[in-house]
Order: structure tokens, then sequence, then C-alpha cells
């Protein structure tokens, strides 16, 4: 009976001494947390994605709060219905979210370019890669095994005659396909802009086009005849500064293969 | 003194190996294990843990279970202390050191009721060992934990680019990779043995 009483009193005492050492702590140790960016966290969606430029959404809600930053549309996953409510709650003036949406700079489909190679392997573009890398005669092109298409938590890729397509209309910008593709050929543009260069081989002109059909040849054409002097070719290849480029489309049009494209890419939220 | 001390840590991180040897904290082994930086955060959270919780439970153990002949009450005064130690850990670091907290603060709450943590701190009583010697060994099985997840998340990093049958895919391939892993840690048994002899 001692023994029993012993053992309650002791594992009661020592369970008494840490709810009271935590109970101080709680009250002593306690860290104020600031009201204002507990209500702004509470709006944005905490995918934690970091799109905003902030370690999750608790950075950008304490950056808010602080007012190191008056920017309401940071926030990409949670769009302009997000933006508005931040502004109502810091009294900041909302602004349009510019979304990301991914694009694949590579039009080179069954038509367009040809295999140099049979391959019988794992069916990922990452491994197809590892051999020669990849089947198709572009070693700078899309493989076409879907690795994106299996990454996109949205369903937004399809693979479509040898290349991958995004939907730009499902495509929530996470990026997680940019990531995933072993030729680095996916890459998020803010969906305001409207023209796409659509091929990434580096090689010079002559060797593209016995490759591809809509390779980019590094003519120039395009360089020259833009307006604002946005489109340079480097590596014998077409690239626009987002920067400069006013959407006119003159590049698009001056491109001899139609290689530059121009399009509407907006994104999943623009017209809602 | 010093060589015994050595001995104890390189038997508990090399062939006590609490993941890989003796199958405690397999929770965290499988579910943090894949990327190597989490994995790395998760080792050195539940190494810091360990540690803590040894030089609080020895204590305890010695001057006040062994005292009162309560040595059958050992576990569940242990998980009350760990647990409560490690909420206590948490809401320090929280004020003092906020930078730590938000690196480690995520992996506490997973490490509060560790069975690695607990079978360190019960073994080391179980072993005889004293004060010094059981932080030692605590040190070792922590860093030992470290070592088995940041390698067993490099394994998996590889085993992502792999393609394997529709059956095998997810856990039981994890489970696999982590029984072979576990069986290269097999073959340091006896190596520490005759390190000193």
């Amino acid at each position: 009976m001692e023994g029993i009483l012993t053992a309650v009193a002791v594992v009661a005492a020592v369970g008494i001494i840490c709810a009271v050492i935590l109970i101080l702590a709680s009250k002593y140790l306690h860290v104020e947390t600031n009201e204002k960016a507990k209500q702004i966290r509470d709006v944005l969606p905490g995918a934690n994605c970091g799109a905003c430029g902030y370690a999750g959404c608790d950075g950008y809600a304490a950056a808010l709060a602080n007012g190191e930053v008056d920017k309401t549309n940071l926030c990409v996953p949670g769009a302009d219905a997000v933006s508005r409510k931040i502004a109502e709650l810091t009294g900041l003036k909302a602004e349009d979210v510019i979304e990301k949406v991914a694009t694949v700079k590579c039009l080179g489909d069954c038509n367009m370019t040809s295999d140099k190679s049979e391959y019988h392997g794992i069916n990922t573009c990452a491994a197809a890669k590892m051999l020669y890398g990849g089947k198709g005669s572009c070693t700078y092109g899309c493989i076409g095994f879907g690795d994106c298409a299996k990454a996109c938590p949205s369903g937004a890729i399809c693979i479509e005659n040898g290349i991958a397509h995004v939907n730009t209309k499902l495509c929530t910008g996470c990026g997680l396909c940019t990531k995933t593709c072993p030729q680095h050929i996916i890459s998020l543009m803010d969906d305001v802009d409207k023209v796409l260069v659509t091929c990434s081989n580096k090689e010079k002109g002559a060797v593209v086009r016995l490759k591809c059909k809509h390779g980019c040849l590094g003519c120039k054409k395009c360089e020259k005849g833009c307006p604002v002097g946005a489109i340079t070719v480097s590596d014998n290849l077409a690239n626009i500064d987002y920067d400069k480029c006013i959407n006119c489309g003159e590049c698009a049009k001056n491109c001899p293969i139609d290689c530059i494209m121009i399009s509407d890419f907006s994104g999943i939220h623009r017209y809602k | 003194m010093i060589k015994n001390l050595i001995v104890i840590l390189m038997t508990s991180v090399l062939v006590n190996n609490y993941v890989l040897v003796k199958f405690l904290g397999i929770c965290p082994f499988l579910g943090v294990s894949k990327k190597i930086n989490q994995a790395a955060g998760m080792g050195i959270a539940v190494t810091f843990v360990m540690i803590l919780a040894t030089a609080v439970t020895w204590p305890i153990q010695t001057f006040i279970l062994d005292k009162f002949n309560l040595a059958y009450m050992q576990t569940i005064v242990f998980i009350l202390v760990i647990a409560t130690l490690v909420q206590f850990v948490e809401i320090v670091l929280k004020k003092y050191m906020p930078s730590l907290h938000s690196s480690l603060g995520i992996y506490l709450p997973l490490i509060t009721t560790n069975c690695a943590v607990l079978g360190v701190t019960v073994n080391n009583i179980n072993d005889g060992y004293n004060f010094v010697e059981s932080m030692v060994s605590s040190l070792g099985c922590g860093l030992g934990f470290l070592i088995a997840m940041v390698l067993f998340a490099g394994v998996r990093g590889h085993m992502e680019k792999c393609n394997p049958p529709e059956a095998f895919k997810g856990l039981p391939l994890t489970l696999v990779a982590a029984s072979i892993v576990s069986l290269a840690f097999f073959g340091f048994a006896g190596v520490i043995d005759n390190l000193f002899a």
C-alpha cells in the first residue's frame, strides 16, 4: 500500500513541477505576436510557396504588418481576391496580381524534328536525357516523356505530338515543372506578356536547320526589327527582355520560321 | 577514461546506431528523409533534444526514482519529463533565439514523444553509465541518428529517379532501401571492439 502511495506521490509531484515550469514559461517567456500579422496570415492561402519572395506566408504577413512592404499583389496563388483582402486589412491600395504562367520553349514536335535513335528505357525525361541527351536529334528541346506533366499539380500540362504543352488557363504558376524539366526549357513568365521565343537550341543556324524545322536560326531579323531593342540574339538564340518588351509582336512577324509566338498567355485568375 | 568515452561515442554512432541497428525512431527516419536539408535539420534537433533529455533524466533516475525504489515508473516519468522539456525548449527558443526556432521549430513537436529519445535515456540507465558517460552516449546516439537520416535522404534522392514496379512504389521501396542501408551498418559490429585492442 505504501509503495503505491509513494509512486503516486512522486509521479504526481514530478507532473506538477513540470506543469508549473510550463505555465511559468508560457507566462514570462510569452512572445507577442502581431495581431495584424495574424489577421493577414489568415487571409493568405497558406501554401508557403515562396512566390512572394518571403520565407512562407508568415514571412509575407509579418512584412506587411510591419510596413516593410507596401505591395498587396505579391501573393501569386492567392491572386486578386487575396490582394483585395490584404488591402482591406492594411489600408494599402489593392493592386492587380500579375500571375506567372509556365511556358515551354520548344515547338519541335514530331512533324518538325526527327529522332536520332530509338529509346527503349525508363519512360522519364530525366532517364532519357542521361543517354546521349535524349532520343531526339535536337538535344536542347523537349524530350516528351512528360516529367513536367507528372509534376504538375493542376493537370495543366499535356504531351501532344511528342512535346509538352501548357494550358495557361489551368496553370497556377507554381513552377514545379520548371524545376522538374531536365532540359530546363520550361520557364515562368508574367501572364501579361504576349511574346515568346519557342526554341532553346543554341547551335548554329545551319545545324539547327537540319535538325528541326522550327528551330531558331539566330538570323537576328527579330533583333533588327524590334522598335524598343528588347530582343537580342546571343548564343544563336533570340532572347526577349520582358522589362523592355511592349508586346507589339513585330519580332513574331519578322521571324522567317515562326519561331517567335505571339499569343495570349493569360493565367488562371486573369478574367475572374 | 578518455579511451572509454571514445569507445562509447563510436559505439553509439556506428555499432549501436539507434535507427539502423536498434530500429528506434523509424517514424522520422521514414517521414522526414525526403530531402537532405530537412533530414539534417531533424537530425540536429534530435541530437539536441537527446543530450538535454539525458542531462535531465539521469539525475531524476539517480536521485528520485532509485531513492524511492520506483525504477518501474521510469517510462512514465521519463515521457512526462521529456515532453515537458521539449515544450519548454521550444518556448525558450522562440523567445531568445527566433532564428534557431524558425529552423528547428517545426521539428521539435515531432520529437516530443519520439521513441529514439526515450530509448537513449532508458538505455543509458540500463547500461549503468555514469553522468559523463551518459552524456557522451547520447551525443553519439544523436550523431548516429543524424548520419542515418542524411545517408538515407541521399539514397531516397537517387530512388526518385528510378521507375520501380507498381507494387513497390512508395513505402515498400523505401522500407527495402532502409533495410539495405541497415545491413550496411551491421558491418560495423566488431570493428569498435578491436579498434583499441
